[in-house]
């Protein structure tokens, strides 16, 4: 199966865990499973509408996804939304293009 | 550029550069150098020398490439390989003169098929993101 991601997409996850307290809310479900508002908010320690809003946006990257069971919303990490842009040829043929530039750069230094 | 096989793919950057080969062949092997447009590094031009390219750690990567030199032939082959995050895979230097200077080729190569793209992707593919964030964000406007 071939997973083709627009970049648009890509885009919306980047910037989704661009952010420290969000990263560090996917990591903690990634590694705890299933996790309610509440308790993300103790482990984020910030308000709990922060939590919220950071949800929202790792909802809205599809990285997590989340239920209502009575009162409280459930929210559990959906990894697989990294694994289209796990693709090692885009990342290094970026890699490799900059350091390109920069060995071209270090030679037009070494005329000098 | 991109070949695809079977069982691996190979990524090719080439570029002509207004320089000569053997200014070329001394960025590329001398590791003073090779630190200041790659990475960090312990390379020795010699077969067989087994070294490391040292990035930034991140969380979950240690930031550590291993290699070892494979093909020393001066100013014009070069290749190393270049295992990380249990991936492994190799880098080829070939210069070749111009008119106006040199074309500079790299190949990397020893890239997982599709297939298994998929699978070491679910397994590795969360601690790299992470090792690579930062530069791609970069690049986002």
């Amino acid at each position: 199966m071939v997973c083709s991601v627009t970049p648009a997409n890509a885009n919306h996850v980047f910037r989704a865990l661009a952010d420290p307290t969000r990263r560090a809310i996917f990591e903690e479900l990634t590694r705890q499973g299933e996790q309610t508002v509440h308790a993300l908010t103790r482990y984020a320690r910030v308000s709990q509408p922060a939590v919220s809003k950071h949800l929202t946006v790792l909802k809205r990257a599809k990285l997590v996804r989340h239920r209502r069971e009575g009162r409280e919303s459930h929210y559990r990490a959906l990894p697989d939304a990294l694994v289209p842009m796990v693709d090692w040829l885009d990342r290094y043929g970026a890699f490799w293009r900059e350091r390109f530039d920069r060995l071209e750069t270090l030679l037009d230094r070494m005329d000098k | 550029m991109t070949t695809n096989t079977a069982e691996s793919r190979t990524l090719v950057v080439e570029r002509e550069m207004p320089h000569s080969p053997e200014k070329i062949w001394r960025a590329l092997t001398q590791s003073s150098l090779i630190q200041e447009w790659l990475m960090n590094n312990d390379f020795q031009s010699e077969v067989g020398h087994s070294f490391q390219f040292r990035s930034t750690p991140v969380p979950n990567w240690n930031g550590i490439i291993d290699s070892q030199v494979l093909v020393v032939e001066p100013l014009s082959r070069l290749s190393y390989s270049w295992n990380t995050m249990g991936m492994e895979s190799v880098v080829s230097w070939t210069l070749t003169p111009t008119k106006g200077g040199t074309l500079v080729r790299m190949e990397h190569s020893g890239f997982p098929s599709e297939e298994s793209a998929s699978y070491k992707g679910a397994k590795y593919g969360w601690q790299n993101f992470i090792g690579k964030l930062e530069n791609v964000l970069g690049g986002l406007d």
